[in-house]
């Protein structure tokens, strides 16, 4: 596949290192995070955190025109017994504790819902079975808020299941206590229409870990922004995406992993498929190092995969470092046509042309497929993509 | 008895926005059973004529016909050439990420033979013929020529061959970049599917080295285009001997 790398990406840096005088993580957003709405001007589409979104398709989720309407979506929890579920009120104090909005919609979000989620697994509890939300569109608009915690060596998996038709702004805390394992598979399977801006937070106990897989299929436009902090040493963090971006479609992906604790890992793998006219896949990673991160391990990397004329890729690593104490750093991406030499190598051993363009999209997404590491789930997505691929062949 | 018949095949590619000939006539008839071996120096449109017998789209078929059995090859897709019999070892096989060698050896298999071959018997098919070509087990679950070496590429391409027993194999430079003792093991997986007697072998070369272990019924000299001189195996003790430059210095390729 012909890559283009993106320099220094794929490098791995240890030990000497330029320190970036300021953060421009921090410092290029418009507007310093708050859970106040009021605190973020109305973007123009100018600005660096919006200038890839179609600001004209968010549905007034940026502007303050999007309403809650009373069919926005449904909500509906299945836990194993153990787990404590609970619809709370704003004023609930374990709202927001995982992260600040960092950009109007999610501030949006937080300022306009009326029930959250909150989901607890109490401490040294490892469940069995996953807890599984759904979240179903019902074709209105809808502000939400969903806290998953763990407690002290809890372990837990839960798979969010976005399906129907919605316009939905959310904020998704994710808190885990220390020595807390907790694997999360959001899956954005929505209906075409449907319009998804989330901010999911991680905070990260002390020698906790988690794994977060992100799949985005449908929508016509979907944003996430999933986000990692460390609130003490030797917490590490796996997150994984899958896209497989359509005609039209704009999904957008944007994480951030702030290392502000010593001794901590991190892990981001993305891959994307693209296909159809205007299709159109963002990804931005953003890790960076604080002075105080001696001893970091991280790597980030994302790969997209263009199958036909007419999609576009924006992939944008960026990686600050401030501290030259770390164990490694690197990021990569890169961004690959189908190549016609593969398509050649494969039809000259007799394989016909829509099997051969199957076997590359299946391969090319089966090793992180592989890492979700939950049997229902892996099928449904090697179904997903089957069916996805049907489709434009 | 299969055979592949070359008539006057004129061939172009597009570059630098210009169209440029690379085959000026080429006549030859392989039939099931025979190796013809195909010496010219570099540039000479050797593997050219390897390529465009397999398809690429690159190259652009200006004149002339091939037939497999009486079939207008020309007419097929890539696939369908395959399907029908023709197999390419190429010189520079293409890497397939997060696809395994099983996994397309299979496909592969599946496809030439109109059937998925049976499991039981597919797995020890495809182990005993990686165990003749020296090939460690484990590489049938790396991706396909994924940091293969250059040998390893070879390998995999003589273990297709095997698997896939078409009625010609074309062989472009199968030889190049190997030390002695990969070419003596990829040469013997060639030499097994030629004693089947079941291929016929169209081997493309810059060198005589591998005619020591495989013995041509026939060699041809290429050169600007087109077989300037077609002979028996003394042919090649001849280039041996002489080199190219009386077939690239003038007269022979006007």
């Amino acid at each position: 596949m012909a890559e283009a790398q993106n320099l220094p990406a794929g490098s791995t840096t240890a030990g000497s290192i330029a320190v970036a005088a300021e953060s421009t993580v921090a410092t290029r957003m418009s507007a310093p995070p708050s859970f106040d709405v009021a605190d973020f001007p109305v973007p123009h589409g100018r600005e660096e955190e919006w200038r890839f979104t179609p600001l004209e398709r968010l549905r007034g989720l940026h502007d303050g025109t999007a309403i809650a309407t009373g069919d926005g979506v449904r909500v509906d929890v299945e836990a194993p017994e153990g787990v404590t579920v609970e619809t709370v009120g704003r004023d609930d104090e374990r709202l927001g504790r995982a992260g600040t909005p960092v950009d109007r919609v999610a501030a949006q979000a937080y300022s306009s819902f009326e029930k959250a989620s909150v989901v607890t697994v109490p401490k040294e509890t490892a469940l069995t079975e996953p807890i599984r939300i759904s979240v179903h569109g019902q074709g209105g608009t809808a502000f939400g808020h969903q806290v998953v915690e763990l407690g002290a060596f809890a372990e837990a998996v839960v798979v969010i299941d976005h399906t129907g038709d919605a316009v939905l702004a959310a904020n998704v805390d994710y808190v885990l206590g220390d020595g807390a394992k907790l694997t999360v598979v959001s899956i954005q399977d929505w209906d075409e229409k449907a319009v998804h801006v989330a901010q999911h937070n991680a905070l990260i106990g002390r020698d906790a870990s988690f794994k977060s897989v992100v799949v985005t299929f449908g929508g016509d436009v979907v944003r996430l922004h999933p986000r990692v902090t460390y609130a003490a040493t030797g917490g590490e963090a796996e997150l994984f995406g899958l896209y497989f971006t359509d005609k039209g479609q704009h999904q957008e992906h944007r994480l951030l992993v702030d290392h502000n604790t010593p001794h901590c890992k991190s892990n981001v793998a993305y891959k994307g498929a693209l296909q159809g006219d205007q299709a159109h896949a963002v990804w931005i990673g953003d890790v960076l190092i604080q002075a105080a991160a001696e001893g970091t391990d991280t790597y980030e990397m994302n790969r997209n995969l263009v199958l036909t004329d007419g999609a576009r890729v924006d992939s944008v690593p960026n990686l600050e470092i401030e501290t030259g104490e770390i164990a490694g750093a690197g990021h990569a991406s890169a961004t690959g046509r189908f190549d016609d030499e593969q398509l050649f190598y494969l039809m000259a051993r007799g394989i016909p042309e829509i099997e051969a363009r199957r076997l590359v999209v299946r391969g090319f997404f089966a090793e992180l497929v592989q890492q979700i590491g939950l049997p229902d789930v892996e099928e449904r997505l090697i179904t997903k993509i089957e069916a996805e691929l049907e489709a434009s062949l | 008895m299969a055979t592949l018949e070359i008539r006057d095949l004129h061939v172009s590619v597009e570059a630098d926005n210009a169209t440029k000939e690379i085959l000026k006539g080429v006549d030859l008839t392989v039939k099931q059973g025979e190796t013809h071996a195909i010496m010219g120096p570099n540039g000479s449109g050797k593997s050219t004529l390897a390529y465009s017998l397999a398809g690429h789209p690159k190259y652009t078929i200006t004149g002339g016909t091939v037939t497999l059995d009486g079939e207008d090859v020309l007419e097929m897709s890539v696939d369908e050439r395959a399907r029908a019999g023709l197999f390419l070892a190429m010189q520079y096989p293409v890497e397939i990420p997060g696809v395994s060698v099983s996994n397309f050896l299979r496909t592969s298999a599946t496809a030439v033979r109109g059937e998925a071959p049976k499991l039981r018997t597919w797995v020890k098919e495809v182990k005993e013929a990686m165990q003749r070509l020296n090939m460690d087990p484990a590489f049938a679950e790396r991706n396909v020529n994924e940091g293969f070496s250059g040998g390893e590429k070879k390998r995999h391409e003589i273990l297709q061959l095997e698997l896939l027993r078409p009625k010609i194999a074309i062989l472009d430079e199968t030889d190049s970049g190997l030390d002695v003792d990969a070419l003596r093991i990829v040469s013997e997986g060639v030499n097994r599917v030629r004693e089947s007697g079941d291929v016929g072998t169209l081997l493309i070369t810059h060198y005589t080295r591998i005619l020591r272990y495989i013995k041509p019924d026939h060699v041809h000299v290429f050169a600007g285009g087109r077989i300037v001189e077609s002979g028996g195996p003394e042919l090649a003790d001849k280039l041996e001997a002489e080199g190219y430059e009386s077939y690239t210095k003038g007269g022979a390729s006007a």
